[in-house]
């Protein structure tokens, strides 16, 4: 049987009913992942899963009721934290690294009855939009070999899109979840910050990060995140909301919904070349009984330039625990301690984390701390408040995921702007915490998929889940 | 001439919390454990840790700050202070800079001096780096590394070497007696750096600073500051320049040096700490730790001496340090007899404390034991003799003191009636003994003690025998 066309849903629903057997579900998925090896999107495949599948599969036997998760195989982005296994964050520097812990997520899960699989690519410490910031190579787009997957959870995405796991985790600071979703066709949500627990995701940004599901289906991300939401003692930004159902409105209707679109992004939707195509699905919409409004976001194009200060300066702090002295790889030519950092820092950092690291230090010094940091964040305040206004009027936002199709292989790798531009759309959404869905809607001029972005109320993940799950559904490019 | 100077110090002391756990994870907060057997994924910075603020690490440093007159913040907040080192797991050490927990507050010295405070923040301690010079390889310990830190930071009040010394035993007494903290120096459980300036008398602003680092007693407090402000005066007298640096103190040498440029002039590069939310403190908050805060040394200084009618040298030794002090109430708590007790604690505990094998004074003698011999005593149920032969029996046996009277049969069984007779028979025996009492009324006294005591296997009360041979013969 093709597993890998079944979304999680359909494979629970086999699990549960002994249709199937976890061991040779992950064997399918291990044999899958070997076959599309040259896509690069998983790191390393953890062995380990078959002897664990054997004792899921044997429970299944002896027990009646299996808990909701149970024997389904589960893909990790390279920066979540598996007890006993590496975890690289596709870096040098982490390289041979083995956690001896689990993140919280990856605990949930467990106790849910996954079983992890592998561990997938990333750009280097979730610093890129394409892969190519991987120490171990770019990982090719599910659909286009001569195409990134996106970043930086690009290897989540394009094993979710060819079906290497029943479902990925992936992880979102600036689009890192929804833009490698939109470029390969998946369902990628960056829950409220605060909704999943960060302990255990190697930090970026610990103010903008939040763990989240890629998935195949709307139905399959909701699902999942009824196992990983909540509280955490470990983390104090995790959230004491209630935790709601996540799949309470998925077969909602729209009749009667406002959707709000920032008059801010008019002109940048023009620029996807796509416009026609977020025309046509807001007919639909409109003709569906929703109701479609401008709203204002006065300062949306500023968050592109606070974004790139707050990230690296979070970041630059983040990453100096790795300096070769403790858990990491050491420059093993180095004696003096000032050569140690130096070296190490110097030989095992790529390139696009170094400009981070000296882009954050820069902004944190003291002089400029003011001028940038301060100010940066005064402006994340500003457009907290300026979406709770806008998203008190509607219930959702709509805007594109992306400016259009995957690009190149080497496209923007040249041009770092060029390639922060890519997250205009959304970085927004994690600068004012709220959450955002990414979902399939079309598909561009070279047939590659391209994704429309959800952007809820904070802690309302339930709501944009509904409506991303009626677009999927319901609307029909070519209808 | 040294006299035409005026001498500015201020001091940034830094002081252990005596919390159970560490501040940012739930590891152990203990000194002199095996190296790294006290850290978890937190407290050594591993990748995917976040830190969680340990509620009992912030009512100590409240109970610090209100110990010594500080306003407490409304909200506490941490700050990221970068910088690299081996002992700092994560490269930043989570402080507080912006807004930190105590402000103002101070202490009053001897000669009516008020030394301010400027702040006081809570801040996570350093790992330990350990050289094994045999084989020129380092270590880190990280046991110590997350323990949490109160920074007392003061204004440039002090002006001496002494008034820098009387301040920091003053303040420790207090840290100690707020229960915030053991200020055990040895342990590097307070420590403190010195900021000295010297200036000609009546200078309008204050002369170049120098900061003294690695001051690990009290005494090398006070000979630094000596010695460096001696330095900067003969400096400035020569002609010379005060160079605003940081000098180490070499205890051995007895003398500063100024440690290599890298080591200081650091851009720290604060930051709001991400990973820690804010802390809101309403004033009913603020209220209830106040309420819980031991009485200040000061206090029990004047219950001591008011109530309980105590001369001022005795509670001076009892309030000397905490732990006597703390003993001592336990004491009275049980039974109420406080000038017994303190003589009691004063003469023998003391004593034996002083001799080194003993930590504590209940180690020596729980307060209940001590205080059922006192009552037997007080009862006349065993004699003073008996008493102290109990006490070291109890010390040495850790038994209860009735269990052993019993045993012993120390108790006292005979009747003052059966007295009066042993004593009415002994005077009939000798009659010349009423003669001679006119003349050495002491030596007949004791002479029929003696006899009772013999008659008696030492278990008749003197007092009671001496009473009464002065009642029928004087």
């Amino acid at each position: 049987m093709e597993y890998s066309s079944l979304s999680l849903k359909e494979i629970i629903d086999l699990l549960q009913e002994r249709k199937v057997t976890s061991e040779e579900l992950v064997k399918y998925y291990f044999d899958r992942i070997k076959k599309y090896a040259d896509k690069n999107a998983v790191l390393e495949i953890f062995e380990d899963a078959i002897q664990i599948a054997k004792e899921k599969d044997e429970y299944a036997k002896t027990h009646s009721n299996l808990p909701a998760l149970h024997g389904v195989p589960v893909l990790l982005k390279d920066n979540i934290a598996y007890k006993g296994h590496k975890l690289s964050c596709s870096s040098k520097f982490m390289e041979g690294y083995v956690s001896p812990y689990n993140a919280t997520v990856t605990q949930k899960l467990l106790d849910a009855g996954a079983i992890m699989i592998g561990r997938t690519n990333m750009d280097e410490f979730a610093m890129g939009g394409s892969t190519e910031n991987s120490a171990f190579g770019v990982t090719k787009n599910a659909l286009d070999d001569t195409r990134v997957s996106g970043g930086s959870s690009g290897g989540s995405a394009c094993a979710m899109a060819l079906g290497l796991a029943a479902i990925t985790l992936g992880s979102d600071t600036g689009g890192s979840i929804r833009q490698p979703s939109s470029f390969n066709g998946t369902v990628g949500l960056k829950p409220t910050y605060g909704r999943v627990s960060r302990y255990g995701l190697v930090a970026f940004a610990s103010s903008l990060d939040q763990i989240g599901p890629i998935s195949k289906t709307v139905e399959d991300t909701a699902i999942l995140m009824n196992i990983i939401a909540g509280h955490d003692e470990m983390d104090q930004t995790s959230s004491t909301e209630i935790v709601p159902d996540f799949t309470s409105k998925l077969k909602d209707n729209i009749h009667g919904k406002v959707f709000g679109i920032p008059t801010e992004i008019l002109n940048l939707i023009k620029q996807t070349k796509y416009e026609n195509k977020y025309s046509k699905l807001f007919n639909f919409l409109h003709e569906n009984g929703a109701k479609i409004k401008e709203v204002s976001i006065p300062h949306y194009e500023m968050s592109l330039p606070v974004y790139y200060v707050l990230a690296p300066a979070e970041a630059s702090s983040n990453l100096g625990r790795f300096d070769g002295i403790k858990y990491t790889k050491r420059d093993e030519e180095a004696y003096k301690i000032d050569e140690i950092y130096n070296g190490s820092r110097t030989k095992f950092f790529g390139p696009e984390v170094k400009r981070r690291i000296m882009l954050g230090n820069f902004v944190l010094s003291s002089g400029y701390f003011d001028a940038y940091y301060t100010k940066s964040k005064k402006i994340k305040e500003l457009l907290k408040t300026e979406v709770t206004a806008a998203l008190s009027t509607v219930d959702a936002l709509l805007m594109p995921t992306t400016f259009g199709e995957a690009f190149k292989i080497g496209e923007k790798s040249v041009d770092p702007v060029s390639m922060y531009a890519e997250d205009m759309f959304t970085i927004f959404s994690n600068l004012t915490e709220v959450p955002s869905i990414s979902v399939p809607f079309a598909t561009g001029e070279n047939g590659l998929p391209l994704g429309l972005q959800i952007l809820g109320k904070h802690f309302d993940e339930p709501t944009i889940l509904g409506f991303a799950s009626y677009i999927e559904k319901n609307f029909k490019e070519n209808a | 001439m040294k006299s035409d100077y005026e001498i500015n110090i201020g001091l940034e002391i830094h002081a252990e919390l005596k919390t159970a756990t560490k501040v940012f994870c739930g590891c152990k907060n203990s000194f002199g454990d095996a190296p790294n057997t006290n850290v978890c994924p937190v407290c050594i910075g591993l990748p995917g840790s976040l830190p969680v603020i340990n509620k009992q690490a912030v009512v100590l440093a409240i109970k610090a700050g209100l110990a010594l007159g500080c306003k407490i913040a409304p909200v506490i907040t941490f700050d990221r202070k970068h910088y690299f080192y081996p002992d700092l797991s994560k490269a930043y050490q989570i402080s507080q800079n912006e807004y930190p927990i105590c402000i103002g507050g101070g202490i009053t010295l001897d000669n009516g001096k008020f030394v301010r405070f400027n702040h006081i923040h809570l801040e996570e301690d350093a790992g330990k780096l350990i050289h094994d010079p045999l084989t020129d390889q380092s270590y880190i310990d990280y046991n110590r590394g997350g323990v949490p830190l109160i920074e007392h930071v003061t204004e440039v009040d002090l002006s001496s070497a002494d008034e820098a010394v009387e301040f920091l035993t003053k303040l420790r007494q207090t840290l100690i007696f707020a229960g915030a903290a053991d200020c055990k120096m040895e342990q590097g459980g307070m420590r403190c750096d010195v900021n000295l300036s010297v200036k000609k008398k009546g200078a309008p602003w204050f002369g170049t600073k120098v900061e003294m680092k690695n001051l690990n007693s009290f005494k090398a407090v006070h000979r630094a500051v000596e010695y460096e402000s001696n330095r900067q005066i003969e400096e400035l007298e020569k002609g010379g320049k005060i160079i605003q640096e940081t000098r180490r103190w070499d205890d051995v040498k007895g003398m500063t040096f100024p440690m290599r440029q890298k080591e200081e002039s650091k851009d720290y590069r604060y930051m709001p700490e991400p990973d820690s939310l804010a802390i809101a403190l309403t004033l009913e908050d603020v209220a209830k730790i106040r309420a819980e805060l031991p009485m200040t040394p000061a206090e029990r200084l004047k219950k001591y001496v008011e109530e309980f009618g105590l001369p001022e040298y005795d509670s001076n030794i009892l309030i000397s340090e905490k732990f006597i002090s703390d003993y001592f109430d336990r004491c009275v708590q049980i039974y109420n007899v406080p000038k017994t007790l303190s003589n009691w604690i004063m003469t023998d505990l003391l004593k034996i404390l002083k001799d080194g094998a003993y930590q504590t004074l209940e180690e020596i003698i729980s307060e209940e034991h001590l205080c059922t011999i006192i009552k037997l005593l007080d009862d006349k149920k065993i004699s003073r003799n008996v008493a102290k032969d109990l006490f070291a029996k109890v010390i040495e046996t850790k038994q209860n003191p009735m269990d052993i009277a019993n045993k012993e049969n120390l108790i006292e069984t005979i009747t003052p009636e059966t007295l009066m007779a042993i004593v009415d028979g002994i005077l009939a025996e000798k009659p010349d003994l009423a003669t001679q009492y006119k003349v050495e009324p002491d030596k007949i006294t004791n002479f029929v003690v003696g006899g009772v005591m013999k008659q008696t296997k030492g278990k008749a009360d003197a007092g009671f025998v001496k009473q009464y041979v002065a009642k029928k013969l004087g």
